[in-house]
């Protein structure tokens, strides 16, 4: 069944320098292997498209039934260069849920 | 430290997560229940940089003046229960932030105030010095060499730990300010001056780090930017800060003070616990590596989360060093177009905007277009419109980016002529349409330096 990212996580988003983080957390701990399913680093780089220059990483903390993505070039070169309306990537957490994915 | 100290929880509270966060947390933190200590972040990436100017305009300034602002109405009542406060609102100018905050007490009547002064950490005078002796200092990301941009370097501040906070303390200083520190490390130091943790005992100094992490953004952890269920946070108008009451083995309970609003949940915590990480495994430090992966919460109820089984290991041998870079200008024009094709006008604007700057002769390195309603924040991501939708209107925003000042400046210039000489159905932007203004651009540029090209200093300034 498809479903918005946001039904089963939330996120907090942040930059350091022109990388941008992503938390997500499952809103419940069944919801925490659809994120390992769902979420690879690629389908986040493809989806953030040319907002996200450089590479994607994911880390996963099974102890907090979280991931974190760091996106890499990602804020137009940092908070005080960027020309985006958001210059340090505190919105981009809420972009990422509204991704589809399947449940 | 008596017997019974030992066993009673530490408690730090925080009380500013940015410089221009709410000036009467501090009173809110000291005046809501019993604290120990108060640490009160006021330094961004880029902070270091504004600061530098001011300092280089007055010899007296270079600091986050909000802090004796915040400090002022309280002072009595810290110095009177012994509450230790720690924060790095002394930006690029320790030394003359302490100097207030005791010309301050003396005001108020308090004599014999020590306050600590953290510096060492800036290595502006020594940028050359250290290239010239092995320390590139090459963008830890990009690997670019700092020679590249050497003539527009603005500052370069190294972030410190928290053992010359802690030895500040130990001297008996009662309010400690610093310069570039980790923000973690305001949390740390007073835990480590109270419990003495031994030099090698990672895995305590990482249960302090990550308490530094949870109070460094203030009201973030404890209601306040909560996506997991924000509707359901009480009383944000009063949100309470956070407060950490710290075990002698180093777990600890985040909370708040009862009476205030906001909630302190399990998933409060993780949200603040990665915000602003990288690798969760690393989390690097001057003091020693935290790994987030190790972290148990238990969520007590009634705005108590146990946080308890934090890993460390040691810490890396280099410290990172936080460097400006001046970078050019920037700008940017704002205008609402209403329905009918709003979002057609908006890109005519553009056009003609570009069109403008060609004849005019205005160098742009770069612009960028948002269309506020539509998709100024999500970019690619936001959804298209459904076939047929016309929105009410847009608020249309085109950001540019200049090398030269002037040429920034003569853009500015073209914006509000469009609302006679543009596409119809334009309003001026917020900010009543006057000329937008000119912004400075400054890189923020990370790199590495070892430890032993870092020399820390503490000194005490008396009221």
């Amino acid at each position: 069944m498809k479903r918005l990212l946001w039904d089963i996580a939330h996120a907090r988003s942040g930059d350091k320098g022109d990388l941008c983080n992503i938390g997500v957390i499952a809103r419940r701990p069944e919801h925490y292997p659809v994120l390992l399913r769902e979420l690879s680093a690629e389908r986040v780089r493809v989806y953030f498209g040319d907002w996200c220059r450089g590479a994607v990483q994911r880390y996963e903390l099974a102890n907090l039934h979280a991931l974190n993505f760091v996106l890499h070039s990602a804020l137009d070169g940092g908070a005080l260069r960027s020309l985006r309306l958001d210059r340090q990537g505190k919105t981009y957490g809420f972009a990422l849920m509204r991704m589809e994915i399947e449940v | 430290m008596t017997k019974t100290e030992a066993t009673e929880p530490y408690r730090i509270a925080g009380a500013s997560g940015f410089w221009g966060d709410r000036e009467d947390a501090l009173a809110e933190q000291v005046r809501g229940g019993p604290v120990d200590a108060v640490m009160l972040d006021y330094l961004a990436e880029v902070t270091m940089s504004i600061l530098r100017r001011q300092l280089q305009r007055d010899p007296k300034a270079g600091w986050a003046k909000d802090f004796v602002v915040a400090l002022e109405p309280v002072l009595a009542l810290i110095v009177e229960r012994g509450i230790r406060i720690v924060t790095n609102a002394g930006g690029m100018n320790p030394r003359a932030c302490a100097e207030a905050v005791a010309a301050c007490a003396r005001k108020l009547g308090h004599r014999g105030l020590a306050v600590g002064v953290v510096a060492g950490d800036d290595l502006f005078e020594r940028v050359d010095d250290l290239m010239a002796h092995g320390t590139s200092l090459a963008h830890l990301d990009t690997g670019q060499a700092l020679a590249e941009v050497r003539p527009h370097v603005q500052s370069a501040n190294a972030y410190l730990g928290a053992e010359p906070i802690a030895r500040a303390l130990r001297q008996g200083a009662g309010i400690v300010v610093t310069g570039r520190t980790t923000d973690s490390a305001l949390a740390l130091g007073p835990l480590l001056a109270h419990f003495g943790w031994r030099h090698d005992d990672w895995d305590k100094r990482a249960a302090g780090v990550v308490a530094g992490h949870l109070l460094e953004c203030g009201a973030q952890v404890s209601g306040g930017n909560f996506a997991g269920g924000w509707p359901d946070v009480p009383r944000l108008e009063e949100v309470g800060f956070p407060i950490a009451e710290v075990e002698a083995s180093g777990d600890f309970v985040l909370t708040k003070h009862a009476s205030s609003g906001g909630m302190v949940t399990a998933a409060s915590v993780k949200e603040q616990l990665l915000y602003e990480i990288g690798d969760p495994r690393a989390y690097l430090t001057p003091d020693t590596t935290a790994d987030f992966t190790s972290i148990r919460l238990d969520d007590l109820g009634a705005d108590r989360v146990r946080v308890s089984g934090v890993k460390g290991t040691p810490p890396p041998a280099q410290l990172k060093v936080s460097i400006t870079v001046a970078g050019g200008f920037r700008t940017a024009a704002l205008l609402t177009f209403v329905w009918p094709h709003a979002v057609e006008r908006a890109r005519a604007a553009e056009q003609l905007l570009l069109a403008r700057c060609q004849r005019l002769g205005i160098e742009l390195e770069a612009h960028h277009v948002d269309l506020i309603g539509i998709s100024g924040a999500h970019g690619p991501m936001a959804p298209a419109l459904p076939a047929g939708t016309e929105p009410n209107e847009v608020l249309f925003r085109m950001a540019v980016r200049t090398r030269d000042k002037l040429h920034a400046e003569r853009f500015a210039r073209e914006v509000v002529p469009l609302l006679l000489a543009g596409p119809p159905g334009a309003a001026a932007g917020p900010g009543l349409g006057g000329r937008p203004e000119v912004q400075p651009i400054i890189d923020f540029w990370p790199a590495l330096v070892p430890v032993s090209e870092v020399h820390p200093t503490v000194e005490i300034v008396e009221s």
